[in-house]
């Protein structure tokens, strides 16, 4: 002990002193760094929700709260889940430009990374539908027929039969259903945003909302065909008869006109 | 040789035609009916082959019709689908419904076929609508064409209701939705309604009789009425003579045109192929009721977007303004909501269809009338038709409120609110403003008569004054100014007879006299210049 504590005032003591306390530290950390794998994860996790509140307070909180309690501007975030945020910001609809009877989507301005964080954020602040994994909402290999039937049953209602969209009261419309992405259409299903019921699974099991989604895309998605020409919109009869005063019987009677002003003249030249 | 040979057989024997000619001559009389006939005289106007259009359409239709009955089964009996649509394999539907499918998409032609008759369809009754309104606007229903009017607005009715029937017929969501609308309107009947509604669909709705039994009536009862009509129609037509515009050498009691073979026929038969092409053109570029995109109808379904075809949208408008009102009175329930439209909707269309009854009681004229009027000529009833439009359009934009809505972002409370008000004021202020407008038409052509038309040549006078040439019109263009007569308001007459006794007028008489004042008191029509008028403006003294 003797040596040790004559040498304790050497010059180079402080470094073996470093030295020994770093390889106890990652001796340390080598031993129960397995252990700690998802208290790791958690660290991300929590990071995110960090992240995600700075966002949060940068372009939500003016409208629903500080905390996500919600104000007079709007609704409280406590329990919607992140399938709501990454529907609504994930569609550009939040966030909103200005109050009005409806939000309507436009252009996305956060990125999906940032939406994820938000979405971290608000489902850290109460237990919501989560946001769906490919596998729940992709239609590849569901009923379309099947979908059909429970679309005409719960959707077309507001959506129109095959999800062209329609008007609601006050201003309000329901949305077309043009090109919208599979898991927002699950999303919307789930979470029910703005003036939309929600059919959580318990009424409407995942199956069946992927029936719904491949009936979507079937009937309204890009690799549909129109057997009779143009669509005209989806809407109906009433295009139908726009249609057919102005091309149909416009068009005859400008062929009229064209016929009687070609006649055979009786005796002016 | 052979020149005496054939002129020895032209001796012997007439041409083929005139032997085939003679044959049916012998058996059918039709010489003299073809000489009286063939030399008939049409005159020429666009707007005289809107008719035409009707005609020729309603050809389209019973053609495209009859293919049509060949593959559709009217059968409400449940299958369920196997054939090449895919986003409806596996579901369940009526017979009818499956069968239009097949129609669609696994007969050769089938879709075409459909489309030419459902668009053919909708042009029709569009071009029946245009062509009552060209009668209306220009007079043509006065004395003696009455009776054709009523004809021509019986078809209008019939060709609305064969329509609905036809697109009912398919049994696809958005026509049974419209079926169940019509049921509920029949239901809002008081007493009669629930017995009327069980018997139309055999039970309770929607049974499994109406696709039968809509089908006879689409295919059979109202076709077989309109075609008659159509044949009357056009008899009338014949006998009467067509009406012209005035012109010179153009009177009451003449007809300028062209005859009716060679020329008009050739016209008239090239417009039917014309108006065939073009009607294929459109159903071939454009889908009508994509019933594959609509589904098979189900009483528990129901989408937005539900409308009739236009000519039934003014019934949808009506009862989508009207506020939902209804009256519980010993347990039954009087649905004013619904009754009130059903009651208004036959009103709609007999407010124009008695209207020539009313102008000819009110004017009093008993005389014949086939010169046409320029509508500016008969203000108060180009009014009238004018603000009967604008009541149509107002309902039709009440019937398509939602799609007002999505496409012009606006509330669908405030369009209701909308209609529910210019249902009443619409007409008014169209009545109104056309009235003037026509006016201010007459006032013009008073105008032109007197003093030319404006040439747009400037002249400076010497003492430095600027004036705008005006070129006098020649006679033609002052008989088309000048033809149309006007009348005198009637009078009530002196209301003591000879002898100081109060005369009793009758109220009818008053009311008469009233209307009288309205379409031809003063400042109803612009006096027409008259002759003296003219001389003395163009007798030398130079015009401005």
């Amino acid at each position: 002990m003797k040596k040790l504590s004559a040498r304790r005032r050497h010059p180079l003591a402080a470094v073996v002193v470093l030295l020994l306390a770093l390889a106890a530290t990652g001796g340390l950390y080598a031993a129960f760094a397995p252990a700690k794998q998802a208290q790791a994860d958690e660290t991300s996790q929590s990071l995110a929700i960090e992240e995600g509140k700075k966002l949060y307070t940068v372009g939500c909180a003016s409208c629903h709260g500080t905390g996500g309690q919600g104000s007079s501007d709007g609704p409280s975030l406590v329990g919607v889940g992140s399938a709501a945020v990454d529907f609504q910001v994930g569609t550009g609809r939040m966030p909103a430009q200005q109050p009005g009877a409806q939000v309507p989507k436009k252009k996305v301005i956060y990125s999906q990374k940032e939406i994820d964080q938000l979405a971290a954020y608000v489902a850290s602040l109460g237990a919501g539908p989560i946001t769906p994994t490919k596998q729940q909402y992709d239609p590849a290999g569901a009923d379309a027929a099947k979908g059909g039937e429970l679309f005409r049953t719960n959707c077309a209602q507001c959506h129109n039969f095959t999800g062209e969209g329609g008007a609601l009261t006050h201003g309000k419309s329901a949305p077309s259903l043009e090109g919208v992405d599979p898991k927002h259409i699950y999303e919307a299903m789930q979470t029910g945003p703005q003036n939309m019921p929600s059919f959580p699974d318990t009424t409407m099991p995942e199956q069946q909302k992927k029936d719904i989604i491949a009936y979507v895309k079937a009937v309204n998605g890009d690799e549909t065909e129109s057997p009779g020409g143009l669509k005209l919109g989806g809407l109906g009869p009433v295009s139908e008869g726009l249609f057919a005063w102005i091309f149909g019987l416009g068009a005859l009677i400008a062929v009229a006109v064209w016929v009687a002003a070609h006649t055979a003249k009786a005796k002016k030249s | 040789m052979s020149t005496t040979t054939a002129t020895e057989k032209t001796k012997r024997q007439a041409p083929a035609g005139e032997r085939v000619a003679d044959w049916a001559d012998g058996r059918l009389g039709i010489y003299s009916l073809a000489k009286a006939n063939m030399r008939k005289i049409f005159p020429d106007h666009w707007s005289f082959m809107l008719g035409e259009i009707c005609l020729y359409s309603f050809i389209i239709l019973i053609l495209t019709g009859v293919y049509l009955t060949l593959f559709f089964h009217p059968s409400m009996n449940e299958v369920e689908y196997h054939g090449s649509y895919v986003p409806l394999q596996g579901v369940l539907m009526s017979e009818a419904y499956a069968s239009t499918l097949d129609i669609s998409f696994d007969v050769r032609g089938g879709l075409l076929i459909r489309q030419i008759h459902h668009w053919a369809a909708l042009i029709f009754v569009a071009a029946m609508l245009v062509h009552m309104m060209r009668v209306f606007f220009t007079g043509a229903f006065r004395k003696p064409r009455e009776v054709n009017w009523v004809f021509g607005f019986l078809l209008l009715v019939l060709g609305m209701f064969t329509g609905f029937t036809g697109y009912s017929l398919p049994d696809d969501l958005l026509s049974g939705t419209g079926v169940r609308f019509m049921q509920g309107a029949v239901l809002s009947m008081p007493v009669v309604g629930t017995y009327l509604s069980m018997f139309l669909f055999g039970g309770e709705f929607p049974g499994g009789d109406f696709v039968a039994r809509f089908y006879s009536i689409h295919i059979l009862l109202l076709p077989g009425i309109m075609l008659g009509l159509v044949v009357a129609h056009l008899i009338l037509v014949f006998y009467h003579k067509h009406t012209q515009f005035a012109g010179p050498g153009k009177t009451n009691t003449n007809v300028v045109g062209m005859p009716l073979l060679p020329v008009y026929m050739a016209k008239a038969g090239g417009f039917f192929f014309l108006v065939f092409g073009l009607i294929t053109i459109v159903a071939a570029i454009a889908s009508i009721n994509p019933i594959w995109a609509l589904g098979p109808y189900r009483p528990d379904q129901v989408s937005t977007g539900a409308q009739p075809d236009w000519y039934m949208g003014f019934s949808e408008g009506l009862i989508r303004v009207m506020p939902g009102w209804e009256i519980n009175f010993a347990g039954h329930t009087l649905v004013l909501g619904v009754f009130v439209p059903l009651m208004i909707f036959p009103l709609v269309l007999v407010a124009i269809a008695v209207y020539p009854f009313i102008e000819s009681w009110v004017t009093g004229d008993k005389r014949e009338h086939h010169l046409l009027d320029r509508p500016r000529n008969a203000p108060t009833r180009t009014a009238f038709g004018v603000a009967w439009l604008t009541w149509y359009f107002v309902l039709l934009v009440g019937g398509g409120n939602d799609l007002w809505a999505t496409h012009f972002h606006l509330s669908i409370n405030a369009i209701t609110w909308f209609v529910r008000i210019a249902f009443f004021v619409g007409p008014v202020i169209a009545f109104i403003i056309t009235k003037r407008i026509c006016l201010g038409l007459q006032r013009r052509d008073a105008e032109k008569v007197l003093h030319g038309r404006e040439s747009g040549v400037i002249k400076r006078l010497p003492h430095g004054e600027f004036v705008e040439v005006h070129a006098p019109l020649d006679q033609a263009d002052l008989h088309k100014l000048t033809a149309h007569e006007q009348y005198a308001p009637a009078e009530i007459g002196p209301e003591v007879d000879e002898n100081g006794v109060r005369r009793k007028v009758k109220r009818s008489e008053k009311l008469r006299a009233k209307l009288s004042k309205g379409y031809y008191g003063e400042g109803n029509q612009i006096p027409k210049p008259t002759a003296e008028e003219y001389k003395e403006i163009t007798s030398g003294h130079g015009h401005h």
